[in-house]
């Protein structure tokens, strides 16, 4: 597969990158949230969450919604710099690479950095005595494939820009309130009713339930395999769209 | 065999026309120029050429491929130095030609003896653990062109590859892309400077609003379209100029009245000059010299090369 050749270019950026890159987003912000959120706030909540301590309750959600900040992260800005910036995509499609290579490329390379974090969260979690079974390993695929569905779709959008003034307004209006209010730090069913429906068509509230369930060893069959239904349709309507993006712009 | 071949070649962006059925063949060995403005269609051919760019209509063949099947295997044959450094600035130097090896496939041990021998060609072998953002203008180019050798490449496609570089950085680039001419690699270039054109280029076309208005060495051109000597004459004011112009114009075989300076392309520059004081007009200055290229251009499309 020729988009390994990129793949292998990020990860050579990675080496180089690798305290700005992977130290502070995949082990200091989420050792932060977990100790503040999980252990110190959780401390303070008298009785239990949908039948959860809040940090049995919260881990496997905060691992998703970590996973999905990181995975719009890599998919947004440098995505734009690839064509706008630095030109880097342009170099790349010089070569025997291919448009749908530099797209192909983005997405395992989410897919790599998203499942190594994850890991890394679950080893973070663990030690705050965050994981409530064995099967939390499960929640680490759960949060990939959310992190997919929102690279596959932001990718697309980021291919398509001039400059960051549509990135800076999805990532503010957009990524936050997903990241706040999708099931992650409380249950959408105290959500107002009337907004309880916008939740569902989060994918990352897809991806918590799945990654909740797995976490505490306590699958819903049904509705486990309607949230991997919807995440995976999710991607691939969203990798469709982003690799014409990609060769409608890098092979004009 | 022709290592590009165009007929009729055509490249549309909706509506607006970037090149207008252009034919030129670029052989072995060459090195072969577009001058023309910014606007021209150099790089939209550029790009077509360098299968990244689909043709709209007409014909090309690229080391006797065609780019609309075969592009994959073509670019994995060429050298593309474009007009804007794309450099990976999250890479050193040194990862930067490693990196780029690894695009086009080819094994670590080879990369990292070609990129040495890269790097010292181009004078960056004490670069090579530097950050690329560190790197002078010059130097980016000089690093862009070794990135674009390390396949080895049988045509290198250089777009404007001086464009924005001082005087020093400029001479230091031709002379290095002489030396690669002179082993033997084949070179497309385009440039809208015509002392690189007549530096590098064998053969050129000379560009203008997607098309070619002439095509040949820089000496033939300038034999064929413009006389052998050319006298530059400013006057103090625009009123002297335009007094001196239909004087000057029975005299020689063409004169051109540019805002600053008057250019009369004549067998005889001394003569016109004397004809002038005739009329009681003196010149603020008045230089012969030599037909160049800019020359060519102008007495093509009636307008300079650099506004």
């Amino acid at each position: 597969m020729l988009a390994l050749r990129i793949v292998e270019r990020d990860l050579v950026t990675t080496r180089k990158l690798w305290f700005k890159g992977w130290l502070i987003s995949s082990v200091v912000m989420p050792a932060l949230y977990l100790s503040a959120l999980g252990v110190g706030l959780g401390g303070a909540i008298k009785g239990d969450v949908e039948g959860l301590s809040y940090l049995h309750f919260l881990a496997p959600g905060l691992l998703c919604a970590s996973l999905m900040q990181q995975a719009a992260g890599d998919s947004m800005w440098p995505v734009l710099g690839g064509i706008q910036w630095d030109g880097r995509y342009l170099a790349m499609t010089a070569t025997p690479l291919a448009p749908r290579d530099v797209h192909l490329a983005l997405l395992l390379w989410v897919s790599l950095r998203t499942a190594a974090s994850g890991a890394i969260f679950l080893v973070i979690a663990a030690v705050l005595g965050g994981l409530a079974s064995p099967w939390a390993v499960l929640a680490v695929p759960a949060g990939v494939l959310t992190a997919l569905a929102f690279a596959s779709v932001l990718s697309g959008v980021a291919i398509r820009q001039r400059d960051d003034n549509a990135l800076a307004l999805i990532f503010r209006i957009g990524i936050m309130p997903v990241f706040l209010f999708s099931g992650t730090f409380f249950p959408t069913r105290l959500l107002p009713a009337g907004i309880r429906p916008l939740a569902w068509l989060s994918p990352l509230f897809h991806g918590v339930e799945l990654a909740r369930h797995a976490a505490t060893a306590d699958p819903h069959w049904f509705a486990d395999l309607g949230h991997v239904a919807v995440l995976v349709l999710v991607i691939g309507a969203g990798s469709a769209w982003g690799r014409r993006g990609y060769e409608r712009r890098l092979a004009a | 065999m022709a290592l590009v071949s165009a007929s009729n070649l055509t490249k549309r962006f909706g509506s607006f026309t970037a090149v207008d059925g252009i034919d030129f063949a670029v052989e072995r060995g060459e090195a072969f120029g577009m001058l023309g403005p910014n606007g021209a269609g150099k790089s939209s051919t550029m790009r077509m050429v360098g299968c990244v760019s689909p043709v709209t209509e007409g014909t090309l063949r690229v080391l006797d491929l065609d780019p609309a099947v075969d592009g994959r295997a073509i670019r994995a044959r060429l050298g593309s130095v474009p007009q804007e450094d794309t450099l990976d600035t999250e890479l050193t130097v040194w990862d930067n030609l490693m990196v780029y090896g690894r695009y086009f496939g080819l094994p670590r041990a080879e990369i990292r003896t070609r990129a040495e021998e890269l790097l010292r060609f181009f004078q960056l072998g004490d670069r090579t653990g530097d950050r690329v953002n560190a790197l002078s203008g010059g130097m980016k180019r000089r690093l862009t062109v070794a990135r674009a050798l390390i396949n080895q490449p049988e045509l290198v496609l250089l777009d404007e590859p001086t464009t924005g570089l001082d005087p020093q950085a400029r001479h230091l680039l031709w002379e290095r892309l002489y030396q690669l001419k002179r082993s033997g690699v084949t070179l497309l270039l385009t440039t809208h400077y015509m002392d690189e054109a007549e530096q590098l280029c064998d053969r050129l076309v000379i560009m203008d609003g997607g098309r070619i208005v002439a095509e040949g060495s820089p000496r033939e051109l300038i034999d064929r379209h413009a006389t052998r000597e050319v006298v530059e004459l400013r006057f103090a004011t625009s009123d002297e100029q335009a007094r001196a112009v239909p004087l000057l114009e029975p005299g020689a075989p063409r004169v051109e009245s540019l805002t600053d300076r008057v250019l009369v392309y004549t067998a005889d520059g001394e003569a016109a000059v004397g004809m002038l004081a005739q009329h009681a007009l003196t010149p603020l200055s008045v230089l012969v010299r030599r037909s160049s290229l800019e020359d060519v251009f102008l007495l093509l499309t009636g307008r300079a090369l650099e506004e």
